[in-house]
């Protein structure tokens, strides 16, 4: 199947070690460098408790003294892991610099329990919104300026960099990078209430032509202008907008994602369900019994006909 | 059907033309037995020809159906929005209006509104071989 909403969820939850970008690359070398060094050592101490208990007399005589404890359980570990933290650090201390003139920056901001996404200019300044999906070009860096609007969040894109909190108040730098296009999904990654497990993300990597594209049509209205559409109505009559912005309307709410190109997303629920118009339709009706305890409401009050024309509505904001 | 026939075999009990009424109604109570067991559910489920009913569980799936939906076979999501659709295959009725019946079925899953213009299903991203393949599917929920 070629339909895009398939390759949105079939990239949740997201492979732990299969890197597809140089961020990701030298992350997974040093997770298999410290499950074999974890690995290492247990065998070291096994045989050696094997031995206290079972070897020959000579032997366990020597394990008795003090010598062995400072040598094994002192300067071993002092020079093992201070080796590995230098390693570590070494591989990861430039996935957090500053962003540098010309490289690529997007703010994303964790909510209970979605993402806000904000593509910026090299001042910093905020282009377009869009939500709970996060498209870059292939082949270059991508900085992205990571904080929080509530609680502490966890931004975690396995196959293309490393895993950092969102704090609110702070703003913290990760950057991620993707050799071929296609979609890498994530996963917030540090608890953050009820449905913290149903908070996922998807990373939409393009070629560079493709990105260019897809950010001109971002940056425009996706609403057809003279004629307002039945379900566009009926999101009105719902107070939809109170909650979510849709560009080109009056629809200008801030606390939901912003929905002006809703219907190219390739997931809906932050990154769970695939988007089509049935899960659409499902969301909007009753979304608790999807995603329980997230924050929009069931919708108890449209007809059949009502969503059926609200979610054809959304569906058709490409 | 076969209660009809056990009425009308009642209704005759007396019939001056029928002496030998007593053996009528043996014969006509084993006719209805036997067509009793013709629509046992045991039967086997209805069958779609080619489709693949474990390919119906992936579509399922990657289509999201589970969203208004509650499907064996899907542990989440479990929506609410539309009915259950455990035991399906036993059910007479497709969106309480139209017979459970393949080629129904399979227009259903395509295009509800087509068929109820009030329903809150909508027209669903399916190719037909797609949609006989769902169908497939929920005709092995028999529980």
């Amino acid at each position: 199947m070629t339909r895009p909403a398939a390759d949105g969820t079939a990239a949740w939850p997201p492979a732990a070690l299969d890197p597809a970008g140089p961020f990701a690359g030298p992350l997974n070398t040093l997770a298999w460098v410290l499950f074999a060094m974890a690995g290492a050592v247990l065998l070291v101490v096994l045989v050696a408790l094997g031995v206290a208990l079972f070897g020959p007399r000579r032997w366990r005589a020597r394990f008795g003294g003090a010598r062995l404890v400072w040598i094994g359980g002192f300067a071993f570990p002092v020079v093992v892991l201070s080796a590995l933290l230098i390693y570590g650090l070494g591989l990861t201390s430039h996935l957090t610099q500053e962003p540098g003139p010309g490289e690529m920056r997007v703010r994303v901001t964790g909510e209970m329990w979605w993402w806000r996404v904000a593509y910026l200019d090299a001042q910093g300044r905020e282009v377009f919104q869009d939500a709970n999906e996060v498209h870059i070009p292939t082949g270059r860096p991508v900085v992205l300026e990571l904080d929080s609007a509530d609680v502490i969040h966890s931004f975690w894109v396995p196959r293309l960099s490393g895993k950092v909190d969102m704090i609110p108040g702070r703003r913290n730098l990760l950057r991620l990078q993707a050799d071929a296009p296609g979609a890498y999904g994530g996963q917030c990654a540090e608890y953050c209430g009820g449905p913290h497990a149903l908070m996922g993300l998807v990373v939409v990597a393009h070629e560079p032509a493709q990105y260019a594209a897809w950010v001109r049509k971002q940056s425009a209205p996706a609403v057809a202008a003279p004629q307002p559409a039945v379900g566009a109505e009926v999101f009105g009559r719902a107070g939809c907008g109170a909650c979510h912005s849709v560009a080109g309307t009056t629809f200008n709410g801030l606390a939901g994602p912003d929905l002006s190109h809703v219907g190219s997303r390739r997931t809906l629920g932050a990154g769970i369900l695939p988007n089509n118009q049935g899960t659409m339709a499902g969301w909007i009706s009753d979304s608790q019994s999807i995603k329980p305890g997230n924050r929009m409401p069931a919708y108890p009050v449209l007809t059949g006909q009502e969503l059926r024309d609200v979610s054809a509505w959304l569906e058709s904001l490409k | 059907m076969g209660v009809g026939l056990i009425r009308n075999g009642k209704g005759r009990d007396g019939d001056a033309a029928n002496p030998s009424g007593i053996d009528v109604r043996w014969g006509v109570l084993g006719l209805a037995a036997l067509l009793c067991a013709c629509a046992d559910k045991s039967d086997p489920p209805r069958g779609i020809a080619g489709a693949d009913a474990d390919n119906g569980l992936a579509v399922i799936g990657r289509t999201g159906c589970a969203a208004c939906h509650v499907i064996p076979g899907i542990d989440w999501p479990r929506g609410l929005a539309g009915p259950s659709l455990e035991g399906f295959a036993d059910s007479p009725m497709i969106g309480g209006q139209f017979p459970n019946q393949p080629d129904v079925l399979v227009d259903w899953l395509v295009d509800a509104p087509a068929m109820a213009p009030a329903t809150a299903m909508p027209a669903m991203p399916l190719t037909e071989g797609e949609a006989r393949d769902v169908a497939a599917y929920l005709y092995t929920l028999d529980d």
